[in-house]
């Protein structure tokens, strides 16, 4: 085969062939034949790049130069200016339609920088078993040019002027966490790893752990570096067997080229790595009490200050990051701190991973830059709700976080955003809910999750999330009141306030939000008019008795072959009528 | 053999780079055909290993070279489990979704050895890896 230097995509989408692709594509090919450029220049027919309205389009590699509405004439031109002159054609260049400015790029485009991957860069591409694999995406350089070209100090400065916050779902600046644990005076210091993801419907730092392990490897012994720590420990939980496994294999790797170890890249420096299996608590994610777990103690957080960067592990400055937040690391010394801040919103830099979840066409994994409007990442990237239903509201920050609801579908998402609109970023799990669901029941779900893994040591969380519990499960079971809300809403409060740990102060934050944005859904637990009975739609019903059938409490009347009806007063909802119907005659209440 | 600098990294690097331009831009110097299969465990829960051995049992049963299976991470389509990605020298990357043994067999017998795409599994097809 005939050595490619260059390859021309012309998009061969209905789109694209109606706006005489096809006639484009001959015309390319008859003149590079004519230059001469016939067995080195390759002219690809692809698939369409979904931006039909300025066909036909076509890309140029590996110069990422992007032409729109070109026509077969302009084949010559391209040919001779482009291709063998090395000039971009600018008369056909796309135009940003806001700022009437050209964009040459392919990868500056509004269109495509939707999903942007850093953190994620090398999930899905490279075999994670082999560390060759990463380093030929320019893996461990970052590593090297930190160890020999840098001072610690200089590190934590270019983390810090890169804007990078904890991805984990405080959002404390990383760059500035590094240079308090270095400025504590310490003869050991340490640096953590959380990979304790428990948020109910995050798996981002898994696929990345799965994905990309070395990427995490060199960014913490970048922190290590930065830090003055020998020793870095990654805090993983036992469930996810694939990434220890896969970590385990990358970490052997790492210390046989020389990556981990003493002396790497001959500057002195020693760094190793060890794994410690958690047991998977919720309150671990907390990092004081992540910090006890891998002492051997209790999972139970205890009161900063002191905060770990002063004593954390062992009682020594202790630097904790999340999977994610050290996945951003290489890629922001590799290009520079300026570049990482140019993504992203005032206040929050670069992207974020979501993990899309729920009652959505793509579930999936998608990386957004900051600022992106959840509108763009449900409807956009996310392909809109199941079965065309209408959207509701979407959870983010899993049990720690709140609801978000059609009225802030276009706030941009970052930091302070999803805080003013009583939320939070979280780790990035992101449920969505259609009409269908009952938002009091989601509620209650959360509250039992955290309920549950309340670690116990402080007395609000411990018996507040426990009473919050209770009383949703009045509400759920009709024995609720306008008072039981009021005293909601008081404890709620009182727990934020109050509790020693994040999981406590955020765990009423899933009732206070739902009760904010669907108020009127409690209320019609608590007044009684919530109504629980199914019923019959007349129309669709053909009489054929199953309902009537399968109803434990016989409270379904009619004759074979004509309408039923639900006598509501009877009706208990256990949803068999439902089930039992062939014809979606039976509405749920 | 541990390394000691950072030139030592680039040559490293350069020596492995042809293994990967082929994922980035379809250049390659050789013929040989990549396969690349999500091996997270969303990937392998949905069958991503039945899907893997097929594929390896069919390069046998054929006696197929110059293709190479590499397995890799989540790439993200966790809606359309197990994914297999197809890279052909000088040709965009086709991804597939929702590929179960059968339909590798189909993928091997016509996107690699022969010339048309399994349209009604294919997610995305471009080198915008985003």
């Amino acid at each position: 085969m005939a050595r490619i230097r260059s390859h021309i995509m012309v998009c061969g989408g209905t789109g694209c062939v109606a706006s005489r692709s096809e006639e484009l594509i001959t015309a390319l090919k008859d003149e590079l034949k004519v230059a001469g450029y016939g067995d080195e220049i390759n002219v690809v027919k692809t698939g369409c790049f979904g931006f039909c309205g300025q066909g036909p389009i076509i890309k140029v590699h590996p110069d990422n130069v992007f032409y729109v509405k070109v026509m077969p004439e302009d084949a010559k031109e391209i040919v001779q200016e482009h291709v063998v002159k090395g000039r971009t054609v600018e008369r056909l260049l796309f135009e940003e339609p806001e700022e009437k400015k050209k964009l040459d790029k392919h990868d500056q485009m509004n269109f495509y920088k939707k999903q942007y991957r850093i953190a994620l860069r090398n999930c899905g591409l490279v075999n994670p078993e082999d560390v060759n694999e990463y380093i030929a995406y320019r893996g461990y350089e970052a590593l090297a040019r930190v160890l020999t070209e840098m001072k610690p100090g200089e590190v934590s400065e270019k983390i810090k002027a890169s804007g990078l916050r904890g991805r984990g779902g405080g959002g404390f600046p990383t760059g500035l966490k590094w240079e308090f644990t270095a400025k504590t005076p310490s003869d050991e210091k340490y640096i953590i790893c959380n990979a304790d993801e428990g948020d109910p419907g995050a798996f981002m730092d898994r696929s990345i752990l799965e994905g990309d392990p070395h990427s995490l490897i060199e960014a913490m012994a970048i922190g290590g570096y930065a830090i003055g720590a020998n020793t870095g420990i990654v805090y993983i939980r036992a469930e996810y067997p694939l990434a220890i496994n896969r970590l385990e294999i990358a970490l052997g790797q790492a210390r046989e080229l020389g990556m981990l170890g003493k002396d790497i890249f001959g500057t002195g420096f020693d760094f190793d790595i060890r794994v410690k299996l958690g047991a998977g608590a919720f309150v671990c994610g907390e990092e004081t009490a992540l910090i006890h777990s891998v002492e051997g103690q209790r999972g139970e957080p205890t009161k900063k200050p002191p905060y770990p960067s002063v004593s954390g592990y062992l009682g020594k400055p202790t630097c904790v990051n999340n999977v994610e937040t050290y996945a951003n690391i290489p890629p922001i010394i590799l290009n520079g701190p300026e570049w990482f801040a140019s993504i992203g919103t005032e206040k929050s830099k670069g992207t974020k991973v979501f993990a899309l979840a729920g009652k959505i066409n793509n579930v999936g994994l998608v990386e957004v830059p900051m600022g992106t409007t959840l509108r763009e990442i449900i409807y956009d990237i996310g392909g809109g709700i199941l079965d065309g239903k209408e959207f509701k509201a979407v959870q983010t920050g899993g049990p720690s976080g709140g609801v978000i609801t059609v009225a802030d579908l276009d706030t941009p998402i970052d930091y302070e955003s999803l805080k003013g609109i009583g939320s939070m970023m979280g780790s990035g799990g992101m449920i969505v809910m259609d009409e269908d669901d009952d938002m009091v029941e989601i509620a209650k779900f959360y509250l039992d999750f955290t309920q549950d893994e309340s670690c116990g040591k402080c007395t609000p969380c411990r018996v507040g999330t426990k009473r919050m519990y209770e009383m949703l499960e009045q509400l759920v079971e009709g024995e609720g009141s306008m008072e039981t809300l009021e005293n909601l809403e008081v404890l709620g409060q009182m727990i934020k306030d109050s509790a020693l740990c994040g999981l406590g102060q955020t765990a009423p934050n899933p009732v206070l939000s739902t009760m904010k944005y669907f108020n009127e859904e409690y209320v019609a637990y608590a007044t009684g008019t919530k109504s629980k009975a199914y019923s019959i739609i007349e129309e669709k019903c053909i009489g054929c008795t199953a309902c009537a059938r399968v109803c434990p409490v016989n409270c379904i009347d009619g004759a074979v072959k004509k309408p039923h009806v639900i006598r509501a007063d009877e009706c208990i909802s256990c949803g068999a009528c439902f089930t039992a119907c062939k014809f979606d005659a039976v509405e749920k209440p | 053999m541990p390394i000691k600098s950072l030139d030592e990294l680039i040559k490293l690097r350069e020596s492995h780079l042809k293994k990967v331009n082929l994922r980035e831009t379809g250049e390659s110097t050789d013929e040989t055909v990549e396969i690349l299969v999500g091996m997270a465990t969303c990937g392998i829960a949905a069958g991503a290993r039945e899907t893997l051995n097929a594929i390896l049992d069919e390069i046998e049963a054929k006696g197929l070279a110059n293709i190479r299976v590499v397995q890799v991470g989540c790439m993200g389509y966790c809606h359309s489990e197990p994914t297999v990605q197809v890279n052909k020298p000088g040709n965009e990357p086709v991804l597939y979704g929702k590929v179960d043994g059968d339909i590798a067999k189909q993928i091997i017998d016509q996107h690699i050895l022969g010339d048309s795409l399994v349209d009604e599994h294919i997610l995305i097809r471009t080198f915008e890896k985003a």
